[in-house]
């Protein structure tokens, strides 16, 4: 049951790939796969901070102002990981820039709040925050390595399709954030519907 | 504060339309883009709710900036104070709309609690901080910020009305199709991208 609900997160409702939540910094950021992989932990950590302190208040805050409520805690989070990012990390949070202080908007923390935290025990919370973050981590990553490799060939800064490949520069560009995720999830589509009939 | 010339806020204001059109090049308020883009009246509703929410946004987070956070030094909690704003802003219009205009109330009644989580709200008013922008220039880039939202999102409901009745590739139905359309609109924006220096 504690495993299912962690691994609930990363595949079976992922949530870039499955719920379709969060789109703005998933389609802003996947420029390169560090920042993917940056953006993803960094919502990570305010999904799982935020999990655990609304789980913890799910007694304590009467429904009728529950969103403001919610909306509060992930603000709080939001801008303890954007201090970090500053102080630890200043070239990512450089890279990454007005979508650190955006994570509060992004509806999967705030889905997760309404749908699953303020109705959970801690622990699950944990897991759900740490599964899900975990899947949109692997999503953002994902496109980010996609990106990288057609539109600088590189992966992760490296090079690695050698110097005679001209790099499609569209594809850092936004229309290849757009491109590249709907056509993905046109594949994967393809691919779930082939398995399940 | 310094007069701002003519020829800069229309600059401010083709910048913020066309060139850097919140939706297609900075990835601000994707999820109500792909949401409430159904169809052409329910798109202009929600852009006209938007807009007036953006530009009431932008004015009074650049009061609270200057003289709440800036003077008493806690400019870190803007994240926090920001999106509390524009959360009671959007209740305040949705309740002066309902007393004051029962009919346009009836037409945007669903879309105004949604504007909320729009990031392009909260994203117009840190970028007018970022920027350091006067407080008519900060009116200037809300409004066109929420004209080039409107204009994209307009657009993109009217080729989604068609997309209805097109063949499409069972896989790619929905989501996929809707931002590789999306894809293909921004490539066309990345055209004013020589329209300004």
């Amino acid at each position: 049951m504690l495993l299912r609900t962690l691994t609930n997160g990363i595949i079976k409702e992922n949530p870039i790939f499955r719920l379709v939540l969060g789109m703005c910094p998933t389609l802003a950021v996947t420029t390169a796969a560090i920042n993917g992989l940056g953006m993803g932990f960094a919502t990570m950590l305010v999904l799982i901070g935020s999990n655990i302190v609304i789980s913890l208040l799910k007694k304590f805050i009467p429904d009728k102002v529950r969103i403001p409520a919610y909306v509060v805690v992930i603000a709080s989070f939001t801008t303890i990981v954007g201090m970090f990012l500053k102080a630890f990390a200043p070239e990512l949070d450089k890279s990454l820039g007005l979508f650190i202080p955006l994570i509060v908007v992004n509806c999967l923390i705030l889905a997760r709040a309404e749908a699953f935290a303020s109705q959970n025990s801690v622990l699950h919370s944990i897991l759900d925050g740490l599964g899900m973050g975990l899947g949109f981590t692997l999503a953002l990553t994902i496109l980010g390595i996609i990106r990288e490799l057609i539109g600088a060939g590189s992966i992760f800064g490296i090079n690695v399709m050698g110097s005679a490949y001209e790099p499609a520069i569209i594809m850092i560009l936004p229309p290849g954030a757009f491109l590249t995720l709907g056509l993905l999830l046109g594949l994967i589509n393809k691919l779930t519907v082939k398995s399940s009939s | 504060m310094v007069a701002t010339s003519v020829s800069k806020i229309f600059i401010i204001l083709l910048s913020s339309i066309l060139v850097n059109n919140f939706v297609m090049s900075r990835f601000l308020g994707i999820c109500p883009f792909l949401g409430v883009s159904k169809k052409v009246e329910t798109a202009v509703g929600m852009g006209a709710a938007v807009t007036f929410v953006m530009a009431l946004a932008s004015v009074i987070t650049y009061a609270i900036q200057y003289a709440i956070l800036e003077p008493l030094g806690i400019g870190y909690l803007q994240t926090i104070a920001f999106i509390l704003v524009i959360a009671t802003l959007v209740q305040f219009v949705e309740m002066v709309i309902q007393k004051s205009s029962p009919s346009l109330y009836q037409s945007l009644g669903v879309y105004l609690p949604l504007i909320t989580t729009n990031c392009a709200v909260l994203g117009v008013a840190i970028l007018n901080i970022q920027e350091q922008y006067t407080l008519l220039e900060t009116l200037i880039n809300g409004i066109g910020a929420a004209l080039g939202f409107t204009l994209a999102i307009v657009l993109f409901a009217g080729i989604r009305e068609r997309l209805e009745t097109a063949p499409i590739p069972k896989s790619l139905k929905g989501f996929p199709i809707a931002l590789i359309t999306a894809g293909l609109m921004s490539i066309a924006f990345l055209g004013f991208q020589g329209l300004i220096k």
